[in-house]
């Protein structure tokens, strides 16, 4: 059973077609990237996967479940999280905080026995800290745990953003250029790290990114968007050589 | 710090029973006390969740006058002062019941635009007692016994103190604290904001409406230009001169500006010059107040001030 099913999604601004007959089908553990010039859509989609907007038309389905209409934090509740293409983390929190907020929809203990810190509230509380130290430990960030998040370097930033998505436990991992302002060094360390944390959280992960040398060296299946529209859709090898890809990036052949 | 509490309050009955204190003094610890709820129950609201509520005096009226109406009109005159725990309850599950429904117009706005509807609220809530004959009307509503005391004052204080912290440092406090971060971040990471705002203005207004019944049987008197826009204001210069989001910047807070006012009061009319510049000036030298996003360690639950360190020494045990 597919992970994700969009199926003719189209989202309009104020009359401007964002998003037309947008449809996409990601099956368990693959690894798909969205291409495409800027504002050609790739963020509206991942905002309406994610519930930031309510597509104008069409369906989208995680597992069997619809989820146009719902709200963001029940669609990361389900299994669904994602990263930002600028950083937005709490800033003035510090790492284990971002961490911890992310295990929101796993609490069960109700307001009241928050309010007396009685009850269940001792227990979860201790497990939370566990879980995030844990995750952390995990992705080399502990050591930073007692830092506040906006002083920590650019790439560890972004690496917190995984880490935050991580905590709430996804199935479904959608990454917004997650090599954007890296250098091609740290751009091949990433790449193994989208490999790694897949296998070890055993993820499907959609990514949109313009480095092509990263795209093109991960990616299973690639989307390309144009203006709202998937302009082509295929393996890696064949995007390279579709000549309307080419257009799209080059300009027009002319011979 | 539990016997310490215990002996401060032992002493507030001392001081109370055998009049050590010169009454006037007595009054101003606990004007420091209601401003010390107050100013705590508006930062969990402008400080710790970062929207913007300048309406609070509204829940403070509430309060007063549902807990005065209790004591002087339901209550029997000779069981008031016995009852009197359960008129500040009422009154501040009466304000917490207006905070709940006020909560609903932040789910769409917020900024500006919230601190509009915060404002129009505390008019609403003004001119309607104004209209209520049987609450006095504009002249004032009066009668009260002074049934605030010092242990009493001290009491709610602590309590107040006690349960925002607790919310503070909560799955559902971390969530408030997302939503002055990054909203839309904040219900990505899972976090019901809405849940989350019902609950933070709740609390915050519940304490403002106990606020207002301690101060309503302090004063013995209230009307409904005790609670207009400028006590309001009041509330808020508390707030951003201790500091937003900490515990102990709302306590400095209130205290500083209750106890300075006092204190430049031969200053007369001068006092309502002096006060605002040094408002300006603590802008100028400190933009976030004396203790802003920051926490004396004894307002923070152990197990998250050491939360990395005890997860490591757990870690090294196993």
């Amino acid at each position: 059973m597919s992970v994700l099913t969009a199926h003719n999604v189209t989202h309009y601004f104020d009359g401007l077609a964002a998003v037309s007959e947008f449809s996409l089908n990601i099956e368990p553990y693959e690894l798909v990237g969205i291409i495409g010039p800027n504002g050609a859509g790739k963020t509206t989609i991942f905002n309406l996967i994610t519930g930031v907007y309510k597509a104008t038309r069409g369906n989208i389905l995680f597992g069997e479940i619809e989820i146009v209409g719902k709200t963001p934090s029940q669609i990361t509740s389900l299994g669904i999280a994602r990263t930002f293409q600028n950083i937005r983390l709490f800033k003035e929190l510090t790492v284990l905080d971002n961490v911890r907020i992310a295990h929101y929809a796993m609490v069960r203990y109700n307001p009241i026995e928050a309010l007396l810190h009685v009850g269940r509230f001792q227990k979860e509380e201790e497990a939370i800290i566990g879980h995030s130290m844990d995750l952390l430990a995990f992705l080399k960030l502990d050591t930073y745990a007692d830092e506040l998040s906006k002083n920590l370097p650019y790439g560890l930033q972004r690496r917190l953003e995984i880490a935050r998505a991580l905590a709430t436990r996804p199935k479904l991992l959608l990454l917004d250029e997650p090599a954007a302002g890296m250098n091609p060094n740290e751009v091949t360390q990433l790449m193994e790290f989208i490999q790694w944390i897949r296998k070890e959280f055993n993820l499907t992960i959609l990514l949109i990114e313009h480095q092509m040398h990263l795209v093109m060296n991960i990616c299973e299946r690639l989307l390309v968007l144009d203006f709202g529209e998937t302009i082509a859709e295929g393996e890696p090898r064949e995007i390279q050589n579709n000549p309307r890809v080419l257009e799209v990036y080059l300009g027009e052949v002319q011979c | 710090m539990p016997a310490l509490l215990v002996f401060v309050f032992v002493l507030s009955l001392v001081v109370q029973q055998f009049e050590l204190l010169d009454p006037y003094i007595q009054l101003i610890i606990m004007y420091v006390g209601i401003n010390i709820i107050l100013t705590l129950s508006l930062n969990l609201i402008n400080g710790y969740m970062g929207e913007f509520s300048v309406g609070h005096a509204g829940f403070m009226a509430i309060g007063a006058y549902v807990a005065s109406f209790l004591t002087v009109k339901v209550f029997p005159a000779d069981m008031a002062a016995w009852l009197f725990p359960l008129a500040v309850i009422a009154g501040g599950a009466a304000a917490g019941v207006i905070g709940l429904v006020v909560a609903f117009p932040s789910f769409k706005t917020r900024g500006d635009y919230l601190a509009i509807v915060t404002l129009a609220f505390g008019m609403i809530v003004k001119s309607v007692i104004e209209n209520i004959d049987a609450l006095g009307g504009p002249r004032g509503f009066l009668g009260m016994e002074k049934l605030s005391t010092l242990p009493w004052v001290f009491f709610w204080v602590l309590l107040s103190v006690w349960v925002i912290r607790n919310l503070i440092y909560s799955n559902f406090g971390r969530g408030v604290l997302s939503i002055r971060e990054d909203e839309i971040a904040s219900d990505l990471m899972s976090v019901n904001t809405n849940h989350v705002k019902v609950l933070a203005f709740t609390v915050s207004s519940f304490f403002a409406g106990v606020a207002g019944a301690l101060f309503a049987h302090l004063l013995q008197f209230i009307n409904p230009r005790a609670f207009d826009i400028i006590k309001s204001t009041d509330i808020l210069i508390m707030v951003y001169l201790g500091g937003i989001g900490s515990i102990a910047g709302s306590v400095i807070g209130a205290t500083v500006y209750t106890v300075l006012l006092e204190v430049l009061r031969p200053m007369g009319i001068w006092r309502m010059v002096f006060m605002p510049l040094v408002l300006v000036l603590l802008m100028i030298f400190r933009p976030k107040g004396i203790m802003g996003l920051r926490e004396f360690r004894w307002f923070v639950p152990v197990r998250d001030l050491f939360a990395s360190r005890l997860w490591r020494e757990k870690r090294v045990g196993t």
